[in-house]
C-alpha cells in the first residue's frame, strides 16, 4: 500500500485528457465546472482528520470528497454517527488506468436528516485493498462485491468477498478499461456451456 | 455506533431439532421467483435457517456497454434493465446526462415525462401486486391487474410506438410530441383506475387469509431497512417518510400535490397496503399534470453530437421499486467514460436474508414477491 | 362350463356392468370437470378460457388426453423405479374404488353396504398413500416435501371431516348410504337443515382432503413447484389429476347423499311443489336450445357439426327425462333421481371451483392450527351436541327441530369462542429474527 503523502493529486479529469472541450451547440449559461467546497462539513472534518482529506470540490452542485484510502472506514463512521450521513446510497468504482493509483472507489452518501448527498472517493491502486465499510453500513456487502467483480478490487475486512454476478470461477475483471468489450473467459465457457465462445 | 447495526447479518436463533437440515435449492428455474432468482435454502423442516441469494443469470454487462457507445445510443440499454417499468429507466438515465450536459429539458417535456412515468409506476405496481397475489395463492387478481396495465400499454403504444421497452425520451427532452388524445386517455383511465383499485382491495385487503399471509411476515424494523440500504417501497412501509420526488425533487413534480405513503410495521402487508397507496397518488399526479401541459418546445437546443464536458455527475430518480440511480462520468469525449447504475432491485434484495430467516418455505415466496425485484435489473 | 360361468356372474351382472361404466366413463367425466373449471375461472377472471379445440373449447379434454398419453414419460435418475409407477395407481385404485358405495341414484350403485360409509372412509384415505409414496420415490426435495405436507394436511382433516360426518350419522342411524338418503326422505328433511355446522365443516374439511385451494399446499405451484407430482409426466400424471378430480366427486357425493338428500328432489315430500319435475327437462332443453342458437354462428363446419351434435344430445337426455313424466312414471325415482343427484354434486364441486378462485392459498402451520385448534374441536361439540339433542329427543320429549336448534347455537357459542382464542394466541411472527 502506498503511504498516503505519496498519493498523487489528480484533478477528477483523466490523466491526458485534454481540458473540457466545448459541447458542439453550447447551452445559454456557461457548462458546470468543478470549483472548490469549502464548507462547514468540509471544515469539521478536515479539523478532524486533517490530511486525510484531501481534496473536495463541487460538480454540478454536488459535494465530492477525496479521502485517504487507509482512514476511509474511520471517514465513514464518523460521516454516519456524527455527520448523520446515515445512509450508504452506492458504492462503485471508476478506472483511470494511465494514473498511478488506477482505481477511484465511489461511495455515494445520503443524509435522511439534512435532505444532504456526499460523494467520498478513494484512489487505489492495482493491488492494493481498500478498507470495506461494511461494519458502517451494512449495505455495503454486495455493492462491495460487485466492485470486486467488476474491477478486481480488494475489500480489506469484508465478510464474504466473492464474485457475485459473475460465475465464481471467472477469470478478468470486465469493468477495467483494458477488458475488452469482445473478451470472454472463454475457458469458462468452453467448458461450462460447452460451446466455442464466439461473438 | 450499535451492534445490531455494524453486523452485517445479526446471528438469528435457530431451533435445530437435531434433525437433518435439507438445502433446497429454488431457481433459478422455478415459478415463483420472478425469472431467474436462485435461492439456496437451508431448511430445519420447512423453517428457514439459512439462505443465500444467487445472482447474476442474467448479467449482460449494460455498464460496460455504456463505455462502448454514445451517450444517446446507450438509451435505449436501460430498458431492458428493468422491463417492466421502461419509462422510468429511461427518465434517469436521460436527466442525468441532462445534468452533465448543464441542459434542461423544456417544461413542456418535462410534465409529459412526469405523467408517463407515472404511468409506468402504476402498471409496474400492477404487475407487481398480480404476480405477488399468484406468488401467495389469489389466481384471479393477476388477471385484473393486467386489464388495467394493458390500457396503460396502449398508452405507451399510442405515444411512441412500443409498448413496454419504450425508449420513451430523448436526452434534452422528447422526440415525439403528444399525441392528441394524451389527455383524455390519461384522465379516463384515471378515472377509471379508482374503481378498480377498490376492486382489487375487497378482493385482499380484508381477506383473513391474505392478512394472515402476509402481516407480521418478512418485518423490516426502519433502521434496518436503512442500513440494508432499501428504497422505495420496502423502506417506506418500514415507516420512514422518504421518497427522491419529495425530497430531491426532479422532473415535474415539485408542481403536484401528492401524499407519501407509509407504514408502521414493515412487513409484508404494510409494504402492499404503501404500494396500494402509492397508485392512487400516481393517479392523482396524472390527473394533476393533464389539467395543464404548458405548450412549447419538446427539446432543448443540444447538438447532434452529445460531449458533456468533463466531470461527474449522479443522479437518481423514485423508480416503481426505489432510488435508481445513474452515476456518469464523462472524459469529455462523446462515449460516457462510466456509467454506474444503482438499481433498487439489486440493492433491496440484499434484505432478503435478514427478512426470511424464520420463516417458512411458503413465506419465501411472500418475501420475494414483496421485495419487487426484477432480475434484468438486479443482474444488469 | 360357460353356463356355469355365467350363472355365477348373474346375481353380479348388473354391478359389473355399473363398474365398467364408471372406470370408462370417469375420464372423460374428470376431463370435463377440468374444462368446466378452467371456464369458470375464466368467465371470473374476465377472458373466454379454452376456445380453440371445438366450439367453446367442448374438445379440449380429449385433446389434452391424446397430449397425456403420447407424451414422453420420464422418470428421474435415483428414483424408486417401483414404487414411482406403482404410486398413482394407488391413488386412481383409490379413488375409484371409493365410488363402489355411492348411490348416484336409487337405481345406479354397485353395492349397497351396510358399511358403507366407513367403506368409503377407509378406502379413500388409500389415497394418501399414492401421494406419499410417489413425492418420496421421486427423490426430490420439493417432492418430498409435498407429500410430508399432504400427508399431515389430509390426516388431519379427515378427522374432522370424518367428525362431521358422525353428526349426520346419528341423526340417520345407519352407516349405509342408501339408507341415510331414504330416511331423510321419511323426515321431509335434509340432513344439513337439522345440522347445518356439521355439514359446513365437512365443507371446509373436504376442500382440504382433496387438495384443493385454499389448502392446496401439497403442490402449491408457487412454492413447491408441484408438490409430490413435480417429477411426473405424461401418463402417470394424468393418473393423479384423475384421482384427485374423482377424488373431488366422492367427497361431493358424500357430502350430497348424508347432508344434502341424496337424489331426492328439493322439496320431494311437498306435493305442492310438484312442478319441479319438470325441471330437468326444461334445463336440458334451454341447453340444446342454446348450442342451436350458437350452431350457425361457429367458424368452422367440423365446429358447427359437433356443436349440433351435442345439442342433439341434449334434446336426447331431455327426452329420456320426460320420458318418466309423461310415459312411464314407474322410471321416475331412477331417472330423476340420477339427474338431482349430480346436479347437487355439480354444485357442490362448484363451490370448490368458486373458492379456488377467490382464496389465496393458507400457509402450512396455519392450516393445520385451523385444522386442529378449531375444525377439529368444533366438529367434536358438534356430534356433542346432535347427540344431546337426540337424548332430548327420546327422553324428554323435546322437538326435534327446537332440540338441534338450541345444540347448534351452542356449537355456535363454542366456535365463536375458540376462534377469539385463537385469534389472541397466535403466535405474531412464526419465526422473525
Amino acid at each position: 500500500m502506498a503511504p498516503p503523502a505519496g498519493e498523487p493529486r489528480t484533478p477528477a479529469a483523466p490523466a491526458g485528457a485534454a481540458a473540457p472541450p466545448r459541447p458542439p451547440a453550447p447551452p445559454k449559461e456557461s457548462p458546470p465546472k468543478p470549483e472548490p467546497l469549502e464548507n462547514e462539513l468540509v471544515k469539521r472534518l478536515k479539523a478532524r482528520f486533517g490530511d486525510a482529506i484531501r481534496e473536495a470540490w463541487v460538480d454540478r452542485k454536488q459535494a465530492i470528497l477525496v479521502v485517504s484510502t487507509k482512514r476511509l472506514r474511520d471517514i465513514a463512521r464518523y460521516l454516519r454517527d456524527e455527520e448523520k450521513f446515515d445512509f450508504l446510497t452506492d458504492v462503485t468504482a471508476v478506472d483511470w488506468p494511465k494514473r498511478e493509483q488506477r482505481f477511484d472507489v465511489v461511495l455515494n452518501l445520503y443524509s435522511f436528516r439534512k435532505n444532504e448527498r456526499l460523494r467520498l472517493k478513494a484512489h487505489a491502486a492495482e493491488a492494493e485493498s481498500v478498507p470495506s465499510v461494511t461494519d458502517v453500513w451494512p449495505t455495503a456487502n454486495w455493492l462491495e462485491r460487485e466492485v470486486f467483480d467488476m474491477f478486481g478490487i480488494r475489500f480489506e475486512g469484508h465478510p464474504n468477498l466473492k464474485r457475485i454476478l459473475l460465475p465464481d470461477e471467472w477469470q478478468g475483471h470486465p469493468l477495467r478499461k483494458d477488458y475488452d468489450i469482445l473478451t470472454q473467459d472463454e475457458a469458462w465457457v468452453r467448458e461450462n456451456l460447452g460451446i466455442q465462445s464466439g461473438q | 455506533m450499535s451492534d445490531t447495526r455494524t453486523a452485517a447479518f445479526p446471528n438469528v436463533e435457530t431451533t435445530v431439532l437435531g434433525a437433518d437440515e435439507i438445502i433446497i435449492n429454488m431457481g433459478p428455474q422455478h415459478p415463483s421467483t420472478h425469472g431467474v432468482l436462485r435461492v439456496k435454502l437451508k431448511l430445519d423442516g420447512e423453517k428457514v435457517v439459512d439462505s443465500e441469494c444467487i445472482i447474476g443469470y442474467l448479467h449482460r454487462g449494460v455498464e460496460k456497454i455504456a463505455e462502448h457507445r454514445s451517450y444517446q445510443q446507450f438509451a435505449p440499454y436501460v430498458d431492458r434493465m428493468d422491463y417492466v417499468a421502461a419509462v422510468s429507466n429511461g427518465l434517469g438515465y436521460c436527466e442525468a446526462v441532462e445534468k452533465l450536459m448543464g441542459v434542461e429539458a423544456p417544461p413542456r417535456a418535462k410534465v409529459i415525462r412526469t405523467i408517463l412515468t407515472e404511468l409506468q409506476r402504476i402498471a409496474s405496481h400492477l404487475l407487481w401486486l398480480g404476480t405477488h397475489a399468484l406468488d401467495i395463492g389469489a389466481l384471479t387478481p393477476i388477471f385484473y391487474c393486467f386489464r388495467e396495465r394493458e390500457e396503460i400499454l396502449k398508452i405507451f403504444e399510442k405515444y411512441c410506438g412500443a409498448r413496454l421497452t419504450t425508449h420513451a425520451f430523448r436526452i434534452g427532452g422528447l422526440q415525439y410530441e403528444a399525441y392528441d388524445e394524451l389527455e383524455k386517455d390519461v384522465e379516463r383511465f384515471s378515472k377509471d383506475l379508482e374503481h378498480k383499485i377498490d376492486e382489487y382491495e375487497q378482493l385482499l385487503t380484508e381477506n383473513r387469509i391474505w392478512v394472515g399471509r402476509t402481516k407480521g411476515i418478512g418485518v423490516l424494523t426502519a433502521e434496518d431497512a436503512i442500513a440494508m440500504g432499501a428504497t422505495g417501497p420496502v423502506l417506506r412501509a418500514s415507516g420512514v417518510k422518504w421518497d427522491i420526488r419529495k425530497a430531491l425533487p426532479y422532473a415535474a413534480y415539485d408542481q403536484y400535490e401528492f401524499e407519501i405513503p407509509t407504514g408502521k410495521n414493515g412487513d409484508t402487508y404494510d409494504r402492499y397496503l404503501v404500494r396500494m397507496e402509492e397508485m392512487r397518488q400516481s393517479r392523482r399526479i396524472c390527473l394533476q399534470a393533464i389539467q395543464n401541459i404548458p405548450a412549447g418546445p419538446i427539446m432543448a437546443r443540444i447538438g447532434k453530437v452529445l460531449k458533456p464536458p468533463a466531470g461527474e455527475v449522479y443522479h437518481s430518480i423514485e423508480a416503481p421499486k426505489g432510488e435508481l440511480g445513474y452515476y456518469v462520468v464523462s472524459d469529455g469525449s462523446t462515449q460516457p467514460y462510466r456509467v454506474r447504475i444503482r438499481p433498487p432491485s439489486f440493492v433491496n434484495l440484499q434484505a432478503f436474508d435478514l427478512m426470511v430467516r424464520g420463516h417458512l418455505v411458503a413465506d419465501v415466496v411472500a418475501i420475494i414477491g414483496t421485495i419487487d425485484i426484477v432480475l434484468g435489473e438486479v443482474d444488469r | 362350463m360357460i353356463h356355469s360361468l355365467l350363472e355365477f356372474f348373474e346375481p353380479h351382472l348388473l354391478p359389473l356392468i355399473y363398474a365398467l361404466v364408471i372406470v370408462l366413463v370417469l375420464p372423460l367425466v374428470a376431463g370435463y370437470i377440468v374444462l368446466l373449471e378452467r371456464k369458470v375461472m375464466a368467465d371470473m377472471q374476465v377472458r373466454l378460457g379454452p376456445m380453440r379445440v371445438g366450439p367453446h373449447g367442448l374438445l379440449q379434454p380429449i385433446a389434452d388426453a391424446v397430449k397425456l398419453l403420447l407424451k414422453e414419460d420420464i422418470i428421474p435418475e435415483n428414483a424408486d423405479v417401483w414404487i414411482f409407477w406403482l404410486a398413482p395407481l394407488v391413488s386412481v385404485t383409490a379413488a375409484m374404488l371409493a365410488m363402489a358405495a355411492l348411490p348416484f341414484g336409487p337405481a345406479f350403485q354397485i353395492a349397497d353396504l351396510n358399511i358403507g360409509l366407513l367403506f368409503i372412509l377407509g378406502i379413500s384415505s388409500m389415497g394418501i398413500y399414492g401421494i406419499v409414496l410417489g413425492g418420496w420415490s421421486s427423490n426430490s426435495h420439493y417432492s418430498l416435501l409435498g407429500a410430508l405436507r399432504s400427508s399431515a394436511q389430509l390426516v388431519s382433516y379427515e378427522t374432522a371431516a370424518g367428525m362431521a360426518l358422525v353428526s349426520g350419522l346419528l341423526l340417520a342411524g345407519t352407516l349405509s348410504l342408501r339408507q341415510i338418503v331414504e330416511i331423510q326422505q321419511k323426515q321431509g328433511l335434509w340432513f344439513v337443515f337439522l345440522t347445518p355446522v356439521g355439514f359446513f365443516i365437512y365443507l371446509v374439511a373436504s376442500v382440504a382432503e382433496t387438495n384443493r385451494a385454499p389448502f392446496d399446499l401439497p403442490e402449491a405451484e408457487s412454492e413447491l413447484v408441484a408438490g409430490y407430482m413435480t417429477e411426473y409426466s405424461g401418463f402417470r400424471w394424468a393418473l393423479y389429476f384423475l384421482a384427485e378430480y374423482a377424488n373431488m366427486v366422492v367427497v361431493a357425493a358424500i357430502a350430497t347423499s348424508v347432508f344434502l338428500g341424496g337424489w331426492l328432489r328439493p322439496l320431494a315430500s311437498v306435493r305442492a311443489f310438484d312442478f319441479l319435475d319438470y325441471v330437468p327437462m326444461l334445463l336440458l332443453l334451454l341447453v340444446a336450445g342454446y348450442c342451436f342458437w350458437r350452431t350457425p354462428r361457429q367458424p368452422v363446419r367440423v365446429q358447427q357439426g359437433f356443436l349440433a351434435a351435442v345439442g342433439l344430445l341434449c334434446l336426447l337426455l331431455a327426452a329420456a327425462l320426460a320420458a318418466p313424466i309423461f310415459v312411464a312414471p314407474q322410471l321416475k325415482p331412477a331417472v330423476h333421481g340420477g339427474f338431482w343427484f349430480l346436479l347437487k354434486v355439480f354444485c357442490y364441486i362448484y363451490t370448490f371451483m368458486w373458492l379456488r378462485f377467490t382464496f389465496p392459498r393458507y400457509r402450512f402451520d396455519q392450516l393445520m392450527r385451523l385444522g386442529w385448534h378449531f375444525m377439529i374441536p368444533v366438529a367434536i361439540v358438534n356430534v356433542l351436541g346432535v347427540g344431546v339433542a337426540l337424548v332430548l329427543e327420546r327422553q324428554y320429549g323435546w322437538g326435534l327441530g327446537p332440540a338441534l336448534l338450541v345444540t347448534a347455537l351452542g356449537t355456535l357459542a363454542v366456535a365463536a369462542w375458540l376462534a377469539w382464542v385463537g385469534e389472541r394466541t397466535e403466535s405474531p411472527v412464526v419465526g422473525g429474527a
